[in-house]
């Protein structure tokens, strides 16, 4: 069963170490992720949010339904925690 | 149920430390538009405060000052008045979570319109996160009795 | 100095990925369900590594809030990696404390957390 597991993860570590050959080099300025949009929300968050940090204005404003689904998404794990475990012992 | 450890030098640390992360929590949710911060780290810096007080006291200490009802209505307001943001824009005439029409109910242009939605998202942020975390701690620490101490 | 420059540029990727087959290799191959869930931990922490250093940029990138004088792309870290990995780590810790609860839960069932005495209580169950 471990030679099986050992297996697998060098065959899928070897992958991934194969995949990243074409990945661009570390701290790239030119590399695709940091070409496509991210200049757009750089240049964009003082004149159209007035917000200095972009952090802030991409995640509540630009990005704000995904945010959204996040909180929902943190709601319903407090509330799957209070349903799964919580005794309520002396009959209040 | 195990029984309240009292000791002098941490009861005396914890009273002096758990104003200051009350304050710097909420530094850090309402001035995360100029510097690094906002809802979420202010959320857990917040609950990080109310774990310390179960932590060095007891539970009956945090219930006294946070109830588990009011603790479990805050999740849901954290969220309500997240989507609240978002379906006032829609009522104002707008796209759902475009905070620019809500200059027409708040003194400022479109574009500062927009800063103070997302101030008001961040506190919503915050809230749910910090009821959230304090929830989910108590819950598996005291595996869902609320009761004793945990030191 | 070429396969120098490659390695650079290469080697943190690939440290990402040693600490994620750990991860892999402690959900796949242990059998203490606590153990999987701390792999699950060390997989969630090597993406989110990942994430934040494709966001690095080389050259005199400062943080990603904008500063009087600096108004070009190339001076500021890419946000968007950030601000998906803020979201995330928020969500690892969620999802780490549903289950937990779901642990407490089977150890209040069957009084172990040993995966193969789970399946023989199971087994047993079954053919009664």
């Amino acid at each position: 069963m471990r030679i099986i597991a050992i297996f697998a993860v060098v065959i899928t570590g070897f992958l991934l170490i194969y995949a990243t050959l074409d990945m661009p080099n570390w701290g790239d300025p030119n590399s695709p992720a940091s070409r496509h949009v991210s200049p757009r929300y750089i240049e964009g968050t003082m004149p159209e949010t007035a917000t200095p940090n972009m952090v802030t204005s991409v995640l509540a404003d630009y990005r704000g339904y995904d945010t959204l689904g996040e909180t929902t998404v943190i709601f319903t794990a407090g509330i799957v925690c209070l349903m799964l475990l919580r005794r309520v012992t002396n009959g209040q | 149920m195990v029984n309240r450890y009292e000791n002098v030098l941490i009861e005396t640390v914890t009273r002096l430390l758990i104003p200051a992360m009350q304050l710097f929590g909420l530094y850090v949710i309402a001035h995360g538009h100029g510097s690094p911060g906002g809802g979420f780290q202010g959320g857990c810096i917040l609950a990080a405060s109310f774990i310390l007080m179960v932590i060095s006291y007891d539970i009956k200490e945090l219930k006294s000052r946070m109830s588990e009802n009011l603790n479990t209505i805050l999740c849901a307001i954290g969220v309500f008045i997240y989507g609240g943001t978002g379906l006032l824009c829609v009522i104002l005439g707008g796209n759902f979570l475009d905070y620019s029409v809500l200059h027409k109910i708040l003194p400022v242009d479109p574009i500062k319109a927009r800063y103070m939605g997302m101030l008001m998202v961040e506190i919503g942020v915050g809230i749910a996160v910090m009821s959230v975390m304090i929830s989910i701690f108590l819950n598996i620490a005291s595996r869902g009795e609320h009761e004793g101490a945990l030191n | 100095m070429d396969t120098m420059d490659f390695i650079i540029g290469k080697y943190n990727y690939w440290v990402y990925i040693v600490l994620m087959m750990i991860g892999f290799y402690a959900m796949i191959a242990k059998n203490n369900f606590v153990k999987k869930l701390v792999g699950m931990n060390i997989f969630q922490t090597a993406i989110i590594l990942y994430y934040i250093s494709i966001a690095s940029k080389k050259g005199g990138a400062t943080i990603p809030i904008i500063k009087e004088g600096l108004d070009k792309a190339h001076q500021y870290l890419n946000p968007l990696p950030h601000v998906l990995m803020l979201t995330a780590i928020v969500v690892m810790v969620s999802t780490f404390g549903v289950a937990v609860a779901i642990l407490i839960m089977l150890y209040r069932r069957y009084g172990t957390l040993e995966e193969d005495e789970i399946m023989a209580i199971i087994k047993m169950e079954k053919q009664k």
